[in-house]
């Protein structure tokens, strides 16, 4: 198909039209705003046969678009923020009763101080909610993620939902060449079926009952094992995505990271300014790499094992904090698949860019020195440390 | 077709028996009369409450029609996405019939938590029939005071003391706030006067957009009254004028059972053990009295003949 320019935003909106989603509902909030406004557009003109609800609140968002998943429609909803922490008690729900909802994240920064730029403290907030996460670092990834959600989501042994970040400002609003897929074929790959188990007069059953001790672990269990396997279907479907696109990201974007002295461990759209610095500091002999992670649940850690094994340190750089932890979200993270497949690679933690700071070349080089010093002194004198911020 | 007797109820029956309502509990009257008038082609949401726990107990489930809990507040909005997603299913052709979708939320689930999503489904004027079964406080928590708790009425968070008469404040007008969005059909009801709710069941489905009741629900242990006398305490509140039955049709107020001989409101306090310390104080009893008067004037009811 032809070429287009899209922001992330409506890289978005234009997949969920593709999609042929049945019902959207969500409430404004920047920086997502313009894709609902564009979501409106569709219903309102007729270019997409669905029921936009335009909800009260975020919470009410979602529970609409819950229910209208339960009924067997399928479903679209997006926030940001504020909005999806007020989200955060339904999105346990959505997962627990095992419905295919799909998610915009425009990441942005929470109150107080009030900000609307990007870092992941919305989504970091939401880590143990239960659903997939993707993270996307360009408009086009963005596109492709989201017809890729669909197929993931309602896939028979995943049957869970899931949500796509996106950084606030920087992909949600830059507009970038997109090439979108023909409609027929989206629809091939991702195919409307209507799912077995729903509100359905024909068929009564009921949802949401109530779990007591004797049946709650076994429910929860079930679903938190969905979400583990969820991984096989993942990878599946990015493969056979790029099988009729051209386009597959897999799990993360390792850029230069086999022979490196040390990698700057990254999610989002920063990771290509950091492939740029690792560009040209590899010109001047350092041995710096980059992992862009693209999935954060279910963590791939076995993956994500395999490609840190090979360095002599790493750097966690980190969008979002854990105040009172021993380091960020991702830093945890990677710090436990390392203990966990025997690695003895020292790591440190970076945290930046904060409430929209700015991460500029100069603070990505910095990372990377601090990684080689901590390579070549094999010794961390600093775990945790702040890049940005005035003191 | 208007109920004129019991005998014209539909028999079908979906739902219970077997839930674990407590004996004489006025919501799983409601629950049972709902279902029957509005029949197999309907979807139940229902708000986290006594309702939802006692009706659903994996793997127990006293539902004969589609049923689906999400939580406490936002019941108004899953019924807007049900309604949303048949509507988008009908006009694709992926299911053939649109079903009625009926809410079921307790006071504090509409009156407090939940408003703001009734609210929002209200405004929008989805086609849902939302139903608060009021039994006058949060009962599944264990009887704590809600916006809708009458006045005096003793509940765990509004313990009558020397300095408290009981509940400070009186019932928020439900119907009066459901009303002020511009819906085409509002009532209330009790389980004391089932023809008379299951006209106005079958009225509110047959509506178009967003209609809304309100029922009386005695509950036996929150009211510290005998299991066997739900219906009577029920009754009790229409004949004081103090829970008058009428319907809202497009803004006009009609009642729909008149009592042209009242009984003064101390009948009612006095069935129920949750009125018991304001019995005897006469100034407390003459303020509800003076609350139910005022009911009565607006709603055509008649004096107050003991
Ligand atoms: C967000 C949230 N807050 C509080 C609760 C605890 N809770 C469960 S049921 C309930 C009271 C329900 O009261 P009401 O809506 O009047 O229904 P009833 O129990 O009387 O049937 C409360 C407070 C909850 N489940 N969710």
């Amino acid at each position: 198909m032809k070429t287009i320019l899209l922001s992330g935003n409506t890289a978005l909106s234009y997949a969920v039209k593709q999609l042929d989603v049945d019902v959207i509902s969500a409430y404004p909030i920047t920086p997502q705003t313009t894709m609902v406004e564009k979501l409106s557009e569709y219903v309102a003109n007729g270019e997409l046969n669905a029921e936009f609800i335009p909800v009260e609140s975020e919470h009410s968002a979602l529970s609409s678009v819950l229910a209208a998943s339960a009924a067997g429609a399928r479903v679209f909803t997006s926030t940001s923020s504020q909005g999806l922490l007020l989200m955060h008690e339904i999105m346990f729900i959505t997962a627990g009763l095992r419905l295919p909802v799909v998610m915009g994240i425009a990441d942005r920064a929470v109150s107080a101080p009030i900000n609307i730029w990007n870092d992941h403290s919305d989504i970091m907030a939401q880590r143990d909610t239960g659903w997939i996460s993707f993270f996307a670092e360009s408009a086009q990834e963005s596109y492709d993620r989201t017809i890729q959600a669909y197929r993931i989501a309602e896939d028979e042994n995943v049957h869970l939902p899931v949500n796509l970040n996106f950084d606030g400002f920087i992909l949600t609003h830059t507009y970038e060449p997109v090439t979108p897929i023909e409609d027929e074929l989206v629809l091939k790959y991702a195919p409307k079926k209507r799912r077995k188990l729903v509100l359905d007069p024909n068929n009564p059953m009921t949802f949401g009952g109530l779990g007591s001790p004797e049946y709650y672990f076994e429910a929860k269990y079930q679903a938190i094992k969905a979400l583990e396997n969820s991984l096989k279907t993942i990878i599946g479907a990015d493969k056979e995505y790029a099988k009729i696109s051209g386009r597959g990201y897999g799990l993360y974007n390792a850029y230069m990271t086999e022979d490196s002295d040390t990698i700057l461990v990254s999610l989002g759209s920063i990771g290509g300014s950091i492939r740029e610095i690792v560009r040209r500091m590899r010109r001047n002999g350092s041995k710096v790499g980059s992992l862009s992670l693209k999935l954060f649940r279910p963590f791939p850690a076995k993956e994500l094992a395999e490609v840190l094994s090979k360095t002599k340190s790493i750097v966690v750089l980190d969008k979002a904090s854990s105040p009172g932890a021993i380091g960020g979200p991702l830093f945890l993270e990677i710090q436990a698949t390392l203990k966990s497949f025997d690695l003895n690679v020292p790591v440190i933690d970076i945290i930046a860019g904060l409430g929209g700071r700015e991460i500029g070349p100069d603070d990505i080089r910095l990372m990377f020195n601090r990684g080689l010093k901590v390579a070549s002194e094999k010794k961390v004198d600093r775990l945790l440390d702040y890049v940005g911020v005035y003191l | 077709m208007p109920y004129k007797t019991l005998k014209d109820l539909p028999l079908e029956e979906y739902f219970g028996p077997g839930h674990r309502l407590c004996q004489g509990c006025g919501a799983g009257i409601i629950a049972r009369l709902v279902t029957k008038v509005a029949g197999a082609n309907t979807i139940i949401v229902n708000a986290t409450g006594c309702v939802e726990v006692s009706t659903t107990f994996y793997p127990d489930t006293a539902w004969g029609v589609p049923y689906i809990h999400v939580a406490f507040e936002n019941s108004a909005a899953a019924a807007s996405g049900i309604r949303a997603a048949y509507n988008a299913m009908v006009r694709k052709g992926i299911v053939d019939k649109n079903p009625n979708v009926i809410v079921l939320a307790g006071d504090g689930g509409t009156a407090d938590i939940g408003m703001q999503a009734l609210s929002g489904a209200l405004e929008r004027g989805d086609h849902i029939l939302y139903i608060c079964y009021d039994n006058e406080a949060y009962m599944n928590t264990g009887i704590q005071r809600s916006g809708a708790t009458p006045y005096g009425a003793w509940t765990t968070t509004s313990p009558p003391g020397k300095l408290s008469p009981g509940q400070k404040t009186t019932k928020k007008d439900l119907i009066g706030i459901a009303v002020s969005h511009g819906i085409k059909y509002a009532a209330t009801a009790t389980v004391a006067y089932l023809l008379d709710a299951a006209n106005k069941i079958e009225k509110a489905l047959n509506t178009p957009g967003a209609t809304f009741m309100h029922f009386l629900s005695p509950c036996t242990p929150g009211w510290r009254i005998d299991t066997a006398n739900s219906i009577k305490v029920s009754r009790l509140a229409v004949q004081t004028a103090l829970w008058p039955l009428y319907e809202v049709v497009d803004g006009e107020y009609i009642t729909t059972v008149k009592v042209p001989k009242r009984l003064p409101v101390i009948e009612y306090l006095k069935a129920q053990g949750r009125f018991r310390h304001l019995v005897n104080k006469p100034e407390e009893v003459a303020k509800i009295q003076a609350y139910a008067d005022k009911l009565a004037e607006k709603f055509g009811y008649g004096p107050i003949s003991p």
